[in-house]
C-alpha cells in the first residue's frame, strides 16, 4: 500500500441509528432524529427533521425549514452558504451545491488526508430553480440510489413539458392537475413551463403556496400563480392546476371540471407505477439524478471508495465494484418511508390512507 | 414510430371514449401517409408482423447489458419489453440516422427474412427512444393492447373525415393497411374506395329498450315476437365461396371460427346470435366465452364449446339487397333460405307466437332457460335500417333477478369520476362466515347516492392497494343482474350477468346479507 494513500474507509465516520455522524466534529448528517449538532442538506422533509439544537444549513435550506417546521426549525440556526468552509473539531465542512432543490447541498468534509463528500440527494439535470450540481473528487463518496436502476432513465424534462402542452391543447376543455412534492418539483414545473413559453396564471393547491412565496422570496421568479381552492370551477377550465399527489386522489379533485390528471415524478418512468398512481398525463420529470448521472457521477468524483444509501443500493454497488472502486451498501434507516404528504421522491406512490 | 409510441402511451391511460376518439382524430390529422394508417392497422390488430420473438430480443438486450444489471432490473420492472426499451443503453457512436418511421418499420420487417431481423431490431432500438423502443418491441411480439376496438377506430375516422360510419363500415372490409385510398377519400382528394369484393359488414340494425308505458301504445298485431338469446350478435357473410363473420363492433372474428364460415350457405349476408349448443341445447353465456377474444382456435375448444348461430335476419341474398324490404318478406325469405340449404351449425329464430301483450308478458315470465335474455319485439313491416331506428325494434329483457351483497372493496373512477369511488366490488357469505366476491358494479345509483357511498368508503377503509380500498363489510347493496351462471373463473364459482345496484341498503345489517348457497339457487338450470 501506497504511503500517500488516505486511511480509508475512515475510521471518524460512522452510522449510527440516529444517522451518519462525524465524531471528531460531534455532528450528524440528516440525522433522522433530534440530535444536539446536525448538517442538514436540503429541505425535505425526510432529511429536516424538527428539534436539533444547533443546524448548520445552507441559508436557503435554514428558511425552507424554518417556512415548513417553525419554531421547530433548530434552537441554533448557523448558515455556511454554498462553497464556504468551516472547521469543526479538526473536520473541515463545506457546503457543494447538489442541483436537487432550492439550498440543497453535498456536504465536503476533509480530515486527516481523506475527503469524504455526502452527496444528499442530487441530480444533473439542469433546473432553472436551484443551483447546479458541482462533482467534487474525493476518498469516500456517499451517494443516494433512489433510482438506483439503469432502467432509471430521465428523459429531458422540456419534452414532459412539452408533451403536457400538447395536452392541454388538444383538451382545451379540461383542467389538467399535476401532482408535485410542495418542495422543489412544484417550483421546478412552474418554471420549465415558464420556459417553454407557458404565460397564463398556473393555480395552485394551498399545501403549494406557502413554498412557491418562499422561492420567490429568495429570487425565483414564477409568474402569476392564483390559489385554486376558491377559484370558480368554471374558470378552472382549460387551466393547469398543481397539487401534492395525495390531493390528486382526494375529494379535493371534485371541484375542478372534468380533470385530467397527471404526476411528475422520475417512478412515471415504469408502467406499472403509472397503472397503480391511476394517472392520466404521467411526466418523467425527476429531482433526483437517474442511472446514467448516478454511474457518470461516481466515475468523476470517487477515487477509493462508494457508499451507498437510500435507494436501490445493488446495482450501483455492483457498478461500482465493476469500476475497481470498493463500494458497500450503507443501511440508514428513515429515508425509506413516506413522511408526509410533501417528504419527496423516495417511494413510487405514496398510500392513500398516508395521506 | 416516436408519434405512434406518444399515441400508443396516451391512449393506453386514457379510459374515456371521447378522449380516445380526439387522441385518434388528432394522430391522423397530423401524421402523413402511410404512418397514419399503420397506426390504425397496428391498433386494430391487422398489421401482422410476427417475425420477433421474445427470445430475440433478450438476447440482442443481452449481448450490450451487464448480466447482473439486466436481471436486477427484469425483476424490477416485470415486463421484458418495458425493461429493454428502458435499459437499452445509447449506442458508443451516435446514429447518423433519425428515428424509424412506422411505415419503414413495418415495410423492412415484412420483407426481411428471420436472419436479418436481429440486426434491423438493433438498429432502430438505438436510433428510438425509451417510448419508441416499447412501441416497436410490443408491435412485433404481439398486438399493443390500448383498449382501441375496429368500431372505436373506425368512428375516429369517420368523425374526422366528416362521413358517416356506417358508410366508412360497408367499405372497410376491402381496404388494406396503410388505407391510402381511405385517407384520400376522407381528405375530399378522391371518392369513397370501391370493395374488391362483398364480404364487407353491413351495418347492424339495432333495438331500444322497452319502457314500462311502450306497450300501451304499440298494436300487437304490428309485431312479431322472438326470444332474445344472450349470445353475442353476429353478421355472416358469405360471398363466391368464401365467408366472414362480424361481431357487433366490426371486428372480423372469423379466425376463430372456422366452423362457423365453412358452414355459410352460399351468397348471402345473415344477422344472428353466435351461441354454444350441445343437442339443441342453447349453454350459458360463459360457455361462449372461452371461444371469444382470440386469434385462432384449437381443435379442442372447437369440440369442446360448438358454436352455432341462431339466425334472425336476412340483409342479402344472392345479389339481391333485402335491407329496404319489411321484416316479414325477410322473414319470409329467411325461412325458405334455411328449408333450401340445411346449413350445419345454424338454425332459425323461432317466432313468439301471441294475441295480446298480456298473453306475451306471460311467456315472457315464464321464460327460465339459460341463455334467455328476454324477448325482441320487431314490427313486421320494419325495414334493417342501421343504428337504433325509434319504433322499430325493442327489446323486452326479462325482470332482474336480486340478492342483497355486501360491499368488499372500492375503486377510484376515471375522468368526471376520479375524485369518487365508483367502482363497486361486493359479495355473499360463505357457510364459514367469510366473504367471497360475487361481482362488480359501477351504476345503477344516482350522483348523490355515489357521494354518498363515497363518503361511506373513505371512512370505513380498512386497507388501500393503489386506486382500490378494502372496507369494513358493513354496508348491504341489493344488486340487481340478468342471469347467474357457473363460472370456473370467480372464486365463487358463479357469475352474475350485467349486475347493478339497484338500491344501497343503509338499514340492513351486513350480517343478512344473503349467502353464497342461497345465490347458487338463482343459477340457470343446465349450469
Amino acid at each position: 500500500m501506497s504511503v500517500l494513500s488516505p486511511p480509508v474507509p475512515p475510521r471518524w465516520l460512522a452510522v449510527h441509528p440516529a444517522g451518519l455522524y462525524v465524531a471528531p466534529a460531534d455532528l450528524y448528517i440528516d440525522p433522522t432524529r433530534a440530535v444536539p449538532r446536525a448538517v442538514v442538506t436540503h429541505g425535505h422533509a425526510d432529511h429536516a427533521r424538527p428539534g436539533h439544537d444547533h443546524v448548520l444549513a445552507t441559508p436557503e435550506t435554514l428558511a425552507i425549514m424554518a417556512a415548513r417546521l417553525g419554531d421547530r426549525a433548530g434552537h441554533a440556526r448557523q448558515t455556511l452558504a454554498l462553497g464556504e468552509a468551516l472547521t469543526v473539531g479538526g473536520v473541515t465542512v463545506r457546503l457543494a451545491p447538489a442541483g436537487h432543490v432550492l439550498g440543497s447541498a453535498q456536504v465536503v468534509l476533509d480530515h486527516q488526508g481523506c475527503r469524504v463528500v455526502v452527496s444528499g440527494d442530487y441530480k444533473r439535470a439542469p433546473d432553472p430553480t436551484c443551483a447546479a450540481f458541482e462533482p467534487v473528487p474525493c476518498d469516500v463518496f456517499i451517494t443516494e440510489a433512489t433510482f438506483g436502476l439503469p432502467v432509471f432513465r430521465h428523459p429531458p424534462a422540456d419534452g414532459e413539458i412539452a408533451r403536457l402542452l400538447r395536452m392541454h391543447a388538444l383538451f382545451p376543455e379540461r383542467t389538467i392537475v399535476i401532482g408535485v412534492y410542495a418542495l422543489g418539483k412544484c417550483q421546478r414545473v412552474i418554471a420549465l413551463l415558464r420556459a417553454a413559453g407557458y404565460d397564463r396564471p398556473i393555480y395552485l393547491h394551498g399545501a403549494l403556496v406557502t413554498m412557491c412565496r418562499v422561492y420567490e422570496r429568495l429570487g425565483v421568479a414564477l409568474g402569476e400563480l392564483r390559489p385554486a381552492t376558491g377559484a370558480d370551477r368554471k374558470a378552472l377550465a382549460g387551466e393547469i392546476v398543481l397539487a401534492p399527489p395525495a390531493a390528486t386522489r382526494d375529494r379535493w379533485l371534485g371541484r375542478l371540471p372534468d380533470p385530467m390528471i397527471g404526476a411528475a415524478s422520475g417512478w412515471m418512468r415504469i408502467r406499472q407505477h403509472v397503472r397503480r398512481s391511476g394517472v392520466e398525463l404521467p411526466l418523467v420529470i425527476s429531482d433526483h439524478a437517474d442511472w446514467d448521472d448516478l454511474t457518470r457521477t461516481i466515475d468523476e468524483v470517487a477515487r477509493a471508495e462508494v457508499w451507498v444509501t437510500h435507494g436501490r443500493e445493488d446495482a450501483l454497488v455492483h457498478y461500482a465494484q465493476g469500476r475497481g472502486l470498493s463500494a458497500r451498501a450503507l443501511s440508514l434507516v428513515g429515508f425509506d418511508e413516506e413522511t408526509g404528504g410533501d417528504a419527496d421522491e423516495t417511494t413510487p406512490v405514496p398510500d392513500e390512507a398516508a395521506s | 414510430m416516436i408519434r405512434f409510441a406518444r399515441l400508443l402511451e396516451a391512449l393506453a391511460l386514457t379510459p374515456s371514449r371521447s378522449a380516445k376518439l380526439r387522441l385518434l382524430a388528432d394522430h391522423v390529422a397530423t401524421t402523413p401517409d402511410p404512418d397514419r394508417g399503420w397506426a390504425i392497422a397496428a391498433l386494430t390488430d391487422s398489421v401482422g408482423l410476427r417475425n420477433a420473438r421474445p427470445a430475440m430480443v433478450r438476447a440482442l438486450v443481452q449481448a450490450r447489458v451487464d448480466p447482473v444489471l439486466f436481471a436486477l432490473s427484469y425483476d424490477y420492472v416485470g415486463d421484458l419489453a418495458e425493461t429493454v426499451a428502458l435499459i437499452w443503453p445509447a449506442p458508443a457512436v451516435a446514429p447518423d440516422a433519425p428515428p424509424p418511421r412506422l411505415g419503414e418499420v413495418v415495410d423492412r420487417l415484412s420483407a426481411a427474412g428471420r436472419a436479418e431481423v436481429p440486426g434491423l431490431l438493433e438498429g432502430w432500438l438505438d436510433r428510438l427512444d425509451a417510448g419508441g423502443r416499447y412501441a416497436l418491441l410490443k408491435l412485433i411480439t404481439g398486438a399493443p393492447r390500448v383498449g382501441v376496438s375496429a368500431r372505436l377506430a373506425k368512428t375516429a375516422l369517420a368523425n374526422w373525415g366528416g362521413q358517416p360510419v356506417d358508410a366508412l363500415e360497408e367499405l372497410w372490409h376491402g381496404l388494406t393497411p396503410p388505407y391510402l385510398e381511405l385517407f384520400a377519400w376522407l381528405e375530399g382528394r378522391a371518392g369513397p374506395p370501391t370493395p374488391a369484393d362483398d364480404l364487407g359488414l353491413r351495418p347492424f340494425m339495432l333495438a331500444q329498450p322497452l319502457e314500462p308505458d311502450d306497450l300501451a301504445r304499440l298494436d300487437p298485431a304490428a309485431f312479431r315476437a322472438e326470444w332474445k338469446w344472450d349470445g353475442i350478435r353476429v353478421q355472416l357473410v358469405g360471398c363466391g365461396g368464401r365467408g366472414r363473420l362480424y361481431a357487433r363492433g366490426g371486428d372480423d372474428i372469423s379466425p376463430a371460427f372456422p366452423d362457423i364460415v365453412a358452414a355459410m350457405p352460399g351468397d348471402a349476408v345473415l344477422d344472428g346470435e353466435l351461441l354454444v349448443v350441445r343437442d339443441g341445447v342453447v349453454a350459458p353465456f360463459s360457455d361462449l366465452q372461452p371461444r371469444l377474444n382470440r386469434k385462432t382456435v384449437t381443435a379442442k375448444l372447437l369440440r369442446d364449446h360448438p358454436a352455432h348461430v341462431r339466425l334472425y335476419d336476412l340483409l342479402v341474398e344472392g345479389d339481391q339487397d333485402l335491407r329496404s324490404r319489411p321484416f316479414d318478406q325477410r322473414r319470409a325469405r329467411l325461412e325458405a333460405l334455411v328449408a333450401r340449404t340445411r346449413p350445419d351449425r345454424m338454425d332459425l329464430s323461432e317466432l313468439v307466437p301471441f294475441t295480446d301483450w298480456a298473453a306475451l308478458a306471460a311467456v315472457r315470465a315464464g321464460a327460465r332457460a339459460a341463455a334467455i335474455e328476454g324477448l325482441m319485439l320487431k314490427r313486421g313491416d320494419s325495414a334493417y335500417v342501421a343504428g337504433r331506428p325509434a319504433g322499430a325494434w325493442y327489446k323486452w329483457k326479462r325482470d332482474p333477478l336480486t340478492a342483497d351483497a355486501v360491499l368488499m372493496y372500492a375503486q377510484r373512477g376515471h375522468g368526471k369520476r376520479a375524485s369518487l369511488y365508483s367502482d363497486f366490488t361486493f359479495g355473499v357469505w360463505r357457510d364459514d362466515g367469510t366473504l367471497v366476491p360475487v361481482g362488480k358494479a359501477y351504476f345503477g345509483f344516482t350522483d348523490e347516492e355515489l357521494r354518498a357511498l363515497d363518503r361511506w368508503v373513505r371512512s370505513h377503509t380498512v386497507r388501500t392497494f393503489g386506486p382500490v380500498r378494502e372496507v369494513t363489510p358493513a354496508l348491504v347493496l341489493e344488486i340487481a343482474f340478468d342471469s347467474l351462471q357457473r363460472s370456473t373463473r370467480h372464486k365463487s364459482g358463479v357469475a352474475m350477468r350485467f349486475p347493478r345496484i339497484h338500491r344501497i341498503r343503509w338499514d340492513k345489517p351486513a350480517a343478512e346479507a344473503d349467502r353464497l348457497a342461497a345465490l347458487e339457487r338463482l343459477l340457470v338450470p343446465g349450469t
